[in-house]
């Protein structure tokens, strides 16, 4: 089969996604809106601080404050609700108010307020903080790539966070240990050694990492679902996050 | 939350990106290509105990057109019954909901893949005869493939050759006999209007159509296959190809429909004269190309001739006194 195939025209239309916190963060409805609004800033605080450490080349302080005033501001200001998904994907769209943001402060020089009102979040920049001092960013990867690459990762921890949860809410706890020791950790691992130390079947242990991979996989959709405004842009950020070629 | 390495996120994404297969009789074991319409995945069939080809849509949101799209696919080819049309083995849904069909794993190598091998201009002149054949086939029963490549056909190991990916074939108003249409298992009648409109590109820009690179869905017929073809034969003629051969390409992509080969049938007769050295409906031979093919057809004749003559020359000289 080949790549170069093309199915496209002028015809191609999307409908509206109904669990996109892009298209809820303009309800007028406060609480949806609200929820909408934490589900993009728990989705891009971290890869927007890192983003900024690297390529504004700020102090973590200054990079924790541009970040908490970027969300603020943007939620204040109702930027989130201009987002055109014909024109970009909200990656990229937010990606370059964020650069205007850091910009327009840098030039104001310094009058943002500490904390920019977001302190009720709970974010945890001292782990992204460790983080950058742990793995250095790679010279040849261009910021734009890093943020891409570094939200990649932040969606894929999140997803295996609320992959976690939800196997110990479901009472399937083993299903959750099995991934982690097998799809998680650095160990090379076997079915047969993970069938004794769990006391299971090879087979079991095969069954229920088959399970746990498609439950992670659901997960992973639902939550590009959530941040993603249209089916046409959730496909391709799909397939970007997928690893799988976007044309 | 646990910092996740590139490594780990490397095998988080191939993990999530390959196909739950556990509800099906098919085991993964490798990816083997990705396309416009889905991927394409090498499985093993554990009841049969054989390898199979599974197709499944790339896109993990079903609910639009493509997925139709895939589904006509699997139904066209399993409806034609072909040697040199892939056969489709099974048709079903993932546990994520994405559609797959299974068809027969063909080893061998992609059209382009045995040219380059250095394939004589004979070999394969006689393999895009094969191909011409299981595109009018098709034709015959009122399928029209729209996408013709030749990385859309294969060179199986016993030499056969396999015309593939029938996902955007466009379905014509039905022309074959009763009997003839019950050997089809599937033969939706869908108006291409249906499936594709008026100004949706569909094919790949250097063997499609005039008409179809202009989106003109109600223009294509079999000539647009015709065309297609001719790119092929031209992707396959070398520096050695005769100017017969090139009247052949050039009449097989004729700009105006009205101008190309009816149908592939009568571009493969031409082939098969070409093959013969017989004259061509493409090419019109001048008295010295007429002798020329005459001697090259009968060249065994003709040296048989000359050593006749040759000895008799001899004869001649050597029974003087």
């Amino acid at each position: 089969m080949d790549p170069d195939t093309d199915i496209g025209g002028p015809l191609h239309k999307f409908p509206v996604t109904n669990h996109s916190a892009i298209v809820n963060a303009r309800s007028e409805d406060q609480i949806t809106r609200q929820r909408a609004l934490d589900t993009i800033l728990t989705s891009y605080w971290k890869p927007v601080y890192k983003y900024i450490r690297l390529k504004w080349q700020v102090s973590n302080e200054d990079a924790k404050d541009l970040t908490q005033g970027f969300f603020a501001n943007a939620f204040e200001k109702d930027h989130f609700a201009n987002y055109d998904a014909g024109k970009a994907s909200f990656q990229t769209f937010l990606r370059t108010c964020l650069d205007g943001f850091v910009a327009n402060e840098r030039k104001a020089g310094g009058r943002l307020k500490r904390g920019g009102g977001m302190d009720h979040y709970s974010l945890d920049f001292a782990a992204a903080e460790d983080e950058l001092a742990s793995h250095a960013v790679t010279s040849t990867l261009n910021p734009e790539d890093y943020f891409h690459r570094e939200w990649v990762r932040w969606m894929f921890t999140l997803a295996v966070d609320a992959f976690r949860i939800r196997c110990v809410d479901s009472g399937r706890t083993v299903y959750f240990q099995l991934f982690e020791r097998y799809d998680l950790s650095d160990d090379n691992v076997s079915y047969a050694s993970l069938a004794q130390e769990f006391g299971l079947e090879p087979a079991t242990v095969n069954n229920y990492l088959a399970a746990a991979r498609r439950d992670f996989r659901r997960i992973v959709l639902e939550k590009l679902r959530e941040i993603t405004a249209t089916d046409e842009e959730f496909r391709t950020e799909a397939r970007s996050l997928l690893g799988v070629d976007v044309k | 939350m646990k910092w996740l390495s590139d490594d780990r996120l490397n095998h988080l994404r191939t993990i999530v990106s390959e196909p739950d297969f556990s509800s099906t009789k098919y085991t993964f074991v490798k990816e083997l290509g990705r396309g416009g319409m889905g991927e394409v995945y090498l499985a093993e069939d554990r009841e049969l105990n054989r390898l199979v080809a599974v197709k499944v849509l790339n896109t993990p949101d079903v609910t639009d057109d493509l997925r139709r799209r895939m589904i006509r696919e699997a139904q066209i080819i399993a409806g034609l019954e072909h040697p040199g049309i892939v056969p489709v083995h099974d048709v079903g849904t993932l546990p994520d909901g994405r559609i797959f069909y299974a068809m027969k794993y063909v080893r061998g190598l992609r059209l382009d893949e045995y040219a380059a091998q250095g394939a004589s201009l004979r070999d394969r002149l006689r393999k895009f005869q094969a191909v011409c054949d299981a595109v009018a086939f098709a034709h015959a029963h009122g399928v029209i493939h729209r996408d013709l490549k030749p990385q859309n056909i294969m060179i199986g190991s016993f030499g056969e050759v396999l015309v593939l990916d029938w996902g955007v074939a466009k379905i014509l108003e039905p022309r074959i006999d009763a009997d003839e249409r019950r050997s089809i298992r599937v033969y939706p009648r869908e108006s291409a209007a249906n499936e594709t409109s008026d100004g949706t590109v569909i094919g790949t820009r250097d063997y499609m159509s005039p008409e179809q690179a202009r989106g003109e869905i109600d223009q294509i017929d079999e000539r647009a296959d015709v065309y297609s073809l001719g790119a092929v034969l031209r992707f396959l003629l070398t520096d050695k190809a005769t100017r017969t051969a090139k009247a052949i390409c050039s009449k097989a992509m004729a700009h105006v429909p009205e101008s190309r080969y009816a149908s592939a049938s009568e571009l493969s007769a031409d082939i098969a004269r070409l093959l013969d050295s017989e004259p061509v409906s493409a090419y019109r031979e001048n008295a010295f190309e007429k002798v020329s093919r005459w001697v090259g057809k009968n060249r065994f004749l003709v040296l048989l001739i000359l050593a006749y003559l040759l000895m008799r020359i001899i004869l001649i000289f050597t029974s003087r006194p």
